[in-house]
């Protein structure tokens, strides 16, 4: 029997206490709603979090829920995931949580590919600690902690996440109520590790970080929405595309200096080769619009159902069940 | 001549195999260890390895031993000294010379004493044993290069005949001790079963090298030790790393739950994962993560997913995880941490071992945050240990820190197969049904454990985490009045685990004036200790401790009786020092060494007979 769910049976009765304006509550409620349409019974979804403002999700949603410590909530929800496959499990974290402190089990889930579903909430920002630069901030960022600016490079979530074999990498802004929900959707039906950037503000400490990008102002001609099977258009009028130019991507104007609609690439997410996934991907905001939607989704073995399988494999091979079944089996003598 | 060969019969007899760290020394000492114990020995061994895997051949640093006692009573200890050596180059001999007797038997490959490997050994003369002034030794100085080249010639493979010598000289020790070929042969067997051509080069060795000792009539002592008949059922040879999986894996048997492992390579404690990994017939999961911080946070996350959750670590990733402990006590999920430590500190010296960990697994963490603390006494107790870490673990909703050691972990002895229908149940403290208001924090009033609610039931859908909790609502909150009473009632759920824990046996004589006191594994070194004591007229108690925090019921009680005790171990004073702070106005003598290698008994009993009669 399938059961309709509804984005309030996801709701906890706990009172949300992010600031007001903060895109973590377009988060909360974007998931609430995908949850609904996914139709995992809350009983059987943990969402896992680490430190930080993203990380207090947990708490809203009525679900099986687990705060941790700073940056290993990729680690804990590999834990949840492989000691249970039947569970829907999600990490809920942020830029510092899972790109600083928790780097080494970010990459590492991504390249085993366990099943679970990182909402990785990406302000550029430190919040909880009051505005000091994270691994995602710009070079040259003014904060508390860099008052004449950083003087490092950022860390770019898709890069990293394609870099360490990432399998789903899709990316979202938190404003966009409409489409964020189907990436969640797309992002629980891929097998494997699932990875959603969501270009989130932080009204308090780096309030419109994304404003050049993400207001209603710019966003047509600032972002494209990637879909599988179609062509990458985008601009006010859907009259720009994406072309490929030896090794290079373009953006275009179609019917201007020869570029006709047939020039725009057709957006394969399925393609097991990353190099394009990657171009689009780090697409910048500057010369193209940023890539929005699921840019990568490939289908390969996914940790859990190995681990699972492997011991399938031997138990049909060796009818020992228990301790001392096994015990028998080896090197034993008998004393009388 | 076969006369001259001196028959001696002995209670116990101690051997230890040596040579370069890749000799093969290791497998010579368990092969033999193996058969004496399906002879029907006691068995305690003792492997002792560099922690370079292959360092510099024939130098100092790359020796590795392997040492076995074997004795017809109970054996305790591997033995202090050594009956017979093996010593298959001069850098072995110069590192185990302190270990000998006047007249032990040392049986060198003199092929291997050339000028170029006395060099190496940093010897001075030609005389290797004339210059550590081992000159009432008995040496069976054998060709052993050249004989187990000369035995496959045949095969033109002289790589196959060097690696060969250690069963050449298991066969010579064999011989030595009146061990039928036979028993080694079948062992040889099992360990090189898929490999016919190094199996029958082996075989052939192994009998070159018995024939080789009958043959020679060697003028020394030859040794026959009495076996007797142990407790009926069926034996295994087992080390503590073993026994360690083997007791987790026990005990998710008996609570009916999945056995998971988070764990990352880290020595001495690696054969825990590496035999959990292989038990998939079982049905173990076992995630070997990219760090120390992962492999205990995989293993909370299936704690709270539900499985019997454990992680295995040394020293070093103790520290790496503490944090996570924090969790694991502030989150009250089930967890055991196997910390199998090993010299520190830092990096240490991480092949030997130390009872160095104890403070750090007892406080280790930030906050007030009480976990249960327990350690293993003997190799086969790891078994037990872990067991009964578990229980706690699963009814007490906790972590609990299990301490072993690289001297139990490695060591082995002869172990009977349980009957796990003779354990105690464990009952997981899941929410019971009918229960009114449940909340996540809602605890059972006489243990204060909460209850667990596992993931996947209907029903109770929760948020737990690190941050401070409600004591009614379990709500986040930061309120000082529950902050305090948490505190105090995630103590109490500890300190009440007294209750349901064995109390704290007494060994030797009660009615002695001093008692020796000590925990984990230096039991058999103790044990042995206060039994020579004992044979030389003299009382003398001992009260070795697995359970440390809490503390059995009965300690002040038994403590408060003597007038003098003496707290032994390997470190500076750890557990006498946590013994001060639990039980008013004690103030024991110590004894402590901290050298990352068994304690002497002989020493051990010079300290406690002089602290005895000292005023």
């Amino acid at each position: 029997m399938n059961i309709q769910y509804s984005p309030k049976d996801f709701k906890s009765p706990q009172l949300v206490r992010w600031c007001p304006g903060c895109g973590d509550h377009a988060v909360l409620n974007c998931l609430h709603k995908a949850m609904a349409e996914i139709g995992v019974a809350p009983h059987n979804t943990a969402v896992i979090s680490g430190i930080g403002c993203s990380s207090r999700l947990p708490y809203y949603m009525n679900t099986y829920g687990f705060h941790t410590i700073h940056g290993r909530g990729a680690a804990i929800a590999t834990g949840v995931k492989v000691a249970n496959p039947e569970l829907s499990v999600w990490l809920s974290t942020g830029d510092g949580d899972s790109l600083a402190i928790g780097g080494n089990h970010f990459i590492h889930a991504v390249r085993r590919n366990v099943d679970i579903n990182i909402i990785l909430m990406n302000n550029k920002i430190y919040g909880l600690t009051k505005g000091q630069y994270s691994p995602t901030s710009d070079r040259g960022f003014v904060c508390k902690s860099s008052p004449y600016g950083t003087v490092e490079d950022p860390f770019r979530p898709a890069e990293l996440t394609i870099g360490a074999r990432g399998r789903f990498f899709a990316r979202a802004i938190d404003v966009d109520l409409k489409n964020t929900p189907d990436i969640m959707v797309a992002a629980a039906k891929h097998k494997g590790t699932s990875v959603i950037e969501v270009l989130l503000n932080c009204v308090i400490f780096n309030d419109g970080i994304y404003d050049n990008i993400v207001s209603k102002e710019f966003r047509a001609e600032k972002t494209i929405m990637l879909r599988h099977g179609e062509k990458m258009i985008f601009g006010e009028n859907d009259d720009k595309g994406i072309v490929l130019e030896g090794f290079t991507l373009k953006a275009v104007t179609i019917g201007q200096n020869g570029y006709t609609l047939n020039d725009v690439l057709v957006h394969d997410a399925h393609a097991i080769d990353p190099t394009l996934h990657l171009k689009l991907a780090l697409m910048d905001g500057e010369n193209f619009p940023v890539a929005l939607g699921v840019i990568r989704d490939v289908e390969a073995e996914v940790y859990d159902v190995e681990v699972e399988k492997q011991i399938a494999e031997v138990q049909a091979k060796n009818p020992a069940r228990t301790l001392k079944d096994f015990l028998m089996q080896g090197e034993v003598w008998e004393v009388k | 001549m076969t006369n001259e060969t001196k028959v001696k019969e002995l209670g116990t007899v101690s051997i230890r195999f040596s040579g370069d760290s890749g000799d093969g020394m290791q497998l010579a000492g368990n092969i033999f260890s193996n058969l004496s114990a399906v002879l029907g020995n006691e068995i305690i061994t003792f492997p002792d390895f560099p922690a370079e895997i292959r360092a510099p051949h024939g130098t100092l640093s790359g020796v590795s031993g392997f040492q076995v006692n074997v004795g017809s009573k109970k054996v305790h200890t591997p033995g202090d000294k050594t009956d017979v050596l093996v010593a298959m180059n001069p850098a072995a001999l110069k590192v185990n010379a302190g270990f000998l007797n006047s007249d032990s038997v040392v049986i060198i490959d003199s092929d291997s004493y050339t000028q170029k490997d006395l060099e190496k050994a940093l010897f001075q003369t030609e005389d290797p044993f004339k210059e550590l002034g081992l000159n009432s030794v008995q040496v069976v100085a054998a060709p052993i290069t050249t004989m187990c080249k000369d035995c496959l010639a045949d095969l033109g493979d002289n790589k196959q005949a060097l690696r060969s010598r250690n069963i050449f000289a298991l066969g010579l020790v064999c011989w030595l001790f009146n061990r039928p070929v036979d028993v080694a042969e079948h062992m040889l067997k099992e360990k090189f079963g898929k490999k016919p051509a190094v199996l029958d080069a082996n075989l052939r060795v192994l009998n070159a090298g018995f024939n080789y000792g009958h043959n020679i009539h060697a003028t020394v002592s030859t040794y026959r030790i009495e076996t007797t008949p142990s407790e009926k059922g069926f034996y295994t040879d087992i080390n503590g790393n073993k026994a360690v999986a083997y007791g987790l894996i026990a005990a998710a048997e008996k609570a009916g739950l999945q056995l998971f492992l988070g764990s990352y390579p880290i020595t001495p404690a690696t054969d825990i994962m590496q035999e959990l990994a292989a038990r998939k017939e079982l049905g173990v999961k076992v995630v070997q993560a990219e760090d120390e911080i992962a492999g205990i946070c995989t293993a909370i996350g299936a704690s709270f997913a539900g499985s019997l959750a454990a992680t295995n670590t040394s020293g070093p990733g103790l520290a790496l995880k503490s944090e996570a402990i924090g969790l694991a006590v502030m989150a009250e999920l089930p967890l055991v941490v196997v910390d199998v430590q090993r010299s520190g500190p830092s990096t240490g010296m991480p092949t030997k071992s130390e009872q160095t960990d104890l403070m750090q697994a007892l406080y280790g963490r930030n906050g007030e945050s009480p976990a249960v603390v327990m350690s293993a006494i003997s190799p086969t107790d790891c078994f037990d240990a872990a067991y009964w870490a578990s229980k706690l673990a699963l009814e007490h909703m906790t972590p609990v820190i299990l301490l072993t050691d690289g001297y139990l972990a490695n060591g082995s002895s002869a172990w009977r197969i349980p009957d796990l229908e003779k354990y105690p149940e464990i009952k997981p403290n899941y929410v019971p049904k009918g229960l009114e208001n449940w909340k996540p924090y809602l605890r059972d009033p006489e243990t204060k454990v909460r209850y667990w609610a596992v993931p996947g039931t209907e029903g109770f859908t929760h948020r737990i985490g690190g941050l401070e909790k409600d004591f009614t609502t379990s709500i986040i909150s930061t309120n000082p009045e529950n902050h305090q009473l948490m505190v105090d009632t995630r103590q109490a759920k500890i300190d009440k685990i007294a209750d349901f824990i064995p109390e704290q046996e007494v060994l030797g004589d009660k009615d002695a004036d001093t008692i020796v006191i000590g925990w984990g594994g230096t039991y058999g070194h103790l044990c042995e200790a206060i039994e020579n004591v004992q044979a030389a007229g003299k009382k003398v108690a001992l009260a070795h401790f697995r359970f440390i925090n809490p503390l059995p019921k009965n300690t002040e009680e038994i403590l408060s009786k003597y007038k003098k005790a003496i707290v032994i171990e390997q470190n500076n004073g750890q557990f006498a020092n946590f013994l001060r702070s639990k039980i008013h106005g004690f103030d024991p003598y110590q004894f402590n060494r901290v050298k990352g290698q068994p304690f002497m008994v002989a020493r051990l009993v010079e300290e406690i007979e002089k602290i005895m009669i000292s005023d």
